[in-house]
């Protein structure tokens, strides 16, 4: 293979998403967060909103998000993402409003702004990444941490007698009114990432539609962290995480019941 | 006004991460805090950790130490060639540059006035029984041509920075450091 | 000099971050809330693995307004209690801090901070000192802070900390950043004695035997605000006249005297050293307490200096205190440099220009 110029073709079958930035990324051989990236550019473009959207980055991995998403973004404090993106839509009802958080962000120090941002019931997207840890300071537990999983702060694995259960946000926040859609993907096989794709595409079609909040869960890796090598990874998220954190839709309103 | 005694001093390892490399700056510091010096190690940290690099600083002096981050280093011991390309320009005249060989090209040290000393170090390592003792080797080899501290304090400190459960390749790496100090 | 005592006293290699942990577990703490946050994360990660074998509690919180209560909950049970942090977690702490100020409290609260403001980044910074010494919190709240230049010190001064939040009931602050953090060297572990058990008779542990009590912070009726802000005071100057520490270096005959605290600190040290193989006669005071602050001796020193050079690694704070501290305004130089180490050299080559010397 030849290290030169782009070579010509004359059909293009496949090409990166125009939302999407041509530079190399940060993340971790293996990590997933990529993957849903593209996922969210290729659905900005197939709705045709790149100069409409603004996305709310968070504090995590991800935070690098204005590097690789070619749409304007603003960074929010840790866990505050919906909240910052309540401010940004009520300015501009007008525009496409997404935010992208990890499992820490989103389901420890946002759990607050995520529920009260649902149960208003707000006109805003939320991709979801819950890779079972802090990806960013160095793998320690988050909420979504699986019982006896050793994380650098449950360095003898996760028990339900001092920290909980890994909590499942998808399914609680399907519970809240205001929350028009709400699913959990993976992306470990290429039957999973098509259907992560139309559940990223319903999602961004309720906030069109001004349906109310809508939320996409994703089961991601943290090779890194996990200690595991890429392939391992994804067996992972294949089996104990999905047995455990269902794939699935567990809402999709199909009427708005407040023009 | 900075004398260049070769037991006052300072050096940087760096490398790719799992090369050893803050585990080498661990055990020579532990070798002169034996040795009855003033010592401070400090590693790289946090999201300076992705992307796959390691780097640690190591200050030995007999007098109370200021700074344990040191912008002109006085000696590097470089394992990989983005290293070497990191730090060759940092370095303070008349300093100790060992340069792993393995992976580093020699044509790519531009320096004129530092003291360089090429090691096969991938190459002695997998000699001696793992490429993973390929750090150890430039850590004899930087301490015997510096005579910072002993190769006996090194190889006595092991066990106070090689965890329990890889305790029996000890003999393994005090083979590596005799092998890079009989090197220099 | 040479460590004589190299040989006897046992010395032990450990992060900045660690040797906090082991002062917090000799001082008797055995309640550790917090939160993940770089550069500290090894405090958290130390607690989860030692303290049960303590016989403590380790919790990681969903956030740090979680663990402040989480802090203030036990603090009022009558524990030894610590958290750590940096810059984007102490200021969601300091709505907690104040309220424990005001509900008279003891605890630990450790900064290793970072850059900012906002998200800022992750190098080493003295950002700050403002939000720590003149009161992060609402309301007039403001704690003892203290300020290690080195690993025996985080120890120390952690113990230290303890020993101050129980005599005077006030949460304390340990105020260091990211290269005293993450660095390691030798320590001696046990050169100063841990605080002894306190009796705490205003703790909520249950009427049995006693009239009920509270622990709180609201003030409604008459002037009892009042009357409580100026009890706080009271305790303030108390605590200002019998707990401010700073070392004096090289201060007797110098001319040009260098003021930090700190990691900045450490690298004045290395840059008077050369000054004065050059012949400068320079010196320092670095204040320990950072609240209180050392006016007296920075005020005598001044009198008696031909200059003040304040280096801080931000863009100048401590050295609004400096000013305070003496009327010699026309003798204080600043140096800063926000977000990163100053080196040696940059510090010679300020003070050799001070001393009127161009070598
Ligand atoms: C108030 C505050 N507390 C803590 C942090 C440190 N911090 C940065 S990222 C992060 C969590 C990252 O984990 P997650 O949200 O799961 O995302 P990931 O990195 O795994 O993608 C934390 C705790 C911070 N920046 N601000
Ligand atoms: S640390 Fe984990 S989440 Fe972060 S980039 Fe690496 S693999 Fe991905």
């Amino acid at each position: 293979m030849s290290g030169g110029g782009k070579q010509h073709f004359d059909k293009v079958v496949f090409k990166r998403p125009d939302s999407l930035v041509d530079v190399k990324t940060h993340f971790c051989p293996g990590c997933h967060h990529g993957i849903a990236h593209r996922i969210v550019a290729e659905a900005i473009d197939h709705f045709g909103m790149r100069e409409k959207t603004v996305g709310v980055a968070c504090v995590g991995c991800s935070v690098f998000l204005y590097d690789y998403i070619d749409v304007d973004v603003v960074e929010a404090p840790h866990g505050r993402a919906p909240a910052v993106a309540t401010g940004v839509k009520r300015a501009l009802p007008d525009h496409f409003v997404f935010t992208y958080q990890g499992d820490g962000d989103l389901a420890a120090i946002g759990t607050s702004e995520i529920i009260h941002a649902a149960n208003r019931g707000e006109n805003l997207t939320v991709i979801f990444v819950n890779n079972t840890t802090y990806g960013m300071t160095g793998g320690q537990m988050a909420p979504t941490t699986m019982l006896g999983q050793k994380t650098s702060t449950s360095p003898y694995g996760r028990e339900f007698s001092n920290d909980g259960y890994p909590i499942k946000m998808a399914e609680l926040l399907a519970q809240l009114e205001g929350v028009a859609f709400s699913a959990r993907v993976a992306t470990s096989s290429p039957a999973q990432i098509r259907k992560a794709k139309e559940a990223v595409k319903t999602a961004f079609d309720m906030q069109i539609r001004r349906m109310g909040l809508s939320v996409v869960e994703f089961l991601s890796t943290c090779p890194t962290n996990w200690g595991m090598k890429p392939l391992d990874a994804r067996n992972r998220v294949l089996g104990e995480m999905i047995d455990y954190f269902p794939l699935g839709t567990f809402k999709e309103r199909k009427q708005a019941d407040f023009v | 006004m900075r004398d260049m005694d070769k037991t006052n001093t300072d050096v940087i390892f760096a490398g790719f991460g799992g090369q050893g490399i803050l585990m080498v700056g661990n055990l020579l510091s532990i070798a002169a805090m034996e040795e009855g010096r003033q010592v401070t190690y400090f590693p790289a940290y946090g999201v300076e950790m992705r992307g796959g690099t390691a780097n640690c600083t190591v200050v030995i002096s007999d007098d109370e130490i200021g700074s344990p981050v040191v912008g002109h280093p006085r000696a590097c011991v470089v394992m990989n060639a983005p290293s070497l390309e990191k730090y060759q320009s940092m370095m303070s005249p008349g300093g100790t540059l060992v340069v792993n060989s393995s992976l580093v090209e020699k044509g790519d040290v531009k320096r004129t006035d530092l003291s360089v000393l090429f090691v096969d170090a991938n190459e002695i390592a997998r000699g001696v029984g793992s490429l993973q003792l390929a750090s150890m080797v430039a850590l004899g080899a930087y301490a015997a041509k510096t005579g910072v501290v002993g190769i006996d304090t090194l190889c006595g400190c092991l066990p106070k920075v090689v965890s329990k459960k890889y305790e029996k390749f000890i003999p393994l790496n005090i083979s590596a450091l005799k092998e890079g100090a009989s090197f220099a | 000099m040479k460590d004589a005592d190299a040989g006897t006293v046992h010395r032990e290699f450990v992060k900045g971050n660690e040797a906090i942990c082991h002062g917090a577990l000799a001082a008797g703490c055995r309640h550790y809330f917090g939160y993940p946050i770089t550069p500290q994360n090894d405090i958290p990660e130390y607690m989860s693995t030692h303290m049960a074998a303590h016989g403590g509690v380790f919790l990681q919180a969903e956030s740090e307004v979680a663990t402040i209560n989480m802090l203030l909950g036990a603090a009022a049970a009558g524990k030894r209690v610590m958290t750590s942090s940096s810059g984007p977690g102490i200021s969601l702490m300091q709505e907690g801090i104040s309220y424990m100020a005001g509900s008279e409290l003891p605890a630990v609260i450790v900064n290793i901070s970072r850059s900012g403001p906002g998200l800022g980044g992750i190098a080493p910074s003295q950002g700050d000192y403002f939000q720590a010494v003149k009161g992060g919190g609402h309301g007039g709240c403001r704690i003892p802070v203290l300020a290690p230049h080195s690993v025996q010190e985080m120890y120390e001064l952690t113990m230290h900390a303890f020993e101050l939040a129980d005599r005077y009931r006030t949460p304390v602050m340990i105020l260091g950043d990211a290269i005293i953090g993450q660095m390691k060297e030798p320590y001696t572990p046990g050169l100063c004695e841990p605080p002894g058990p306190i009796d705490k008779p205003w703790a909520t542990t249950g009427c049995a035997g006693r009239p009920r009590q509270h622990v709180k912070s609201l003030y409604l009726k008459d002037d009892d605000i009042e009357r409580h802000n100026w009890k706080l005071h009271e305790k303030l100057q108390r605590i200002e006249k019998a707990e401010v520490r700073a070392e004096s270096y090289h201060l007797e005959d110098a001319r040009i005297v260098l003021v930090a605290f700190g990691t900045a600190a450490r690298v004045c040290k290395t840059a008077i050293q050369w000054a004065r193989k050059e012949g400068i006669a320079a010196g320092m005071i670095r204040p320990v307490t950072l609240f209180p602050f050392p006016k007296t001796l920075v005020h005598e020193t001044a009198g008696k200096a031909d200059l003040l050079l304040v280096v801080e690694m931000n863009t100048g704070q401590m050295v609004e205190d400096v000013m305070i501290s003496t009327s010699h305004h026309d003798k204080v130089r600043f140096m800063g440099k926000p977000c990163a180490m100053p080196t040696p050299d940059d510090i010679l080559a300020e003070i050799r220009l001070l001393a009127g010397k161009t070598s």
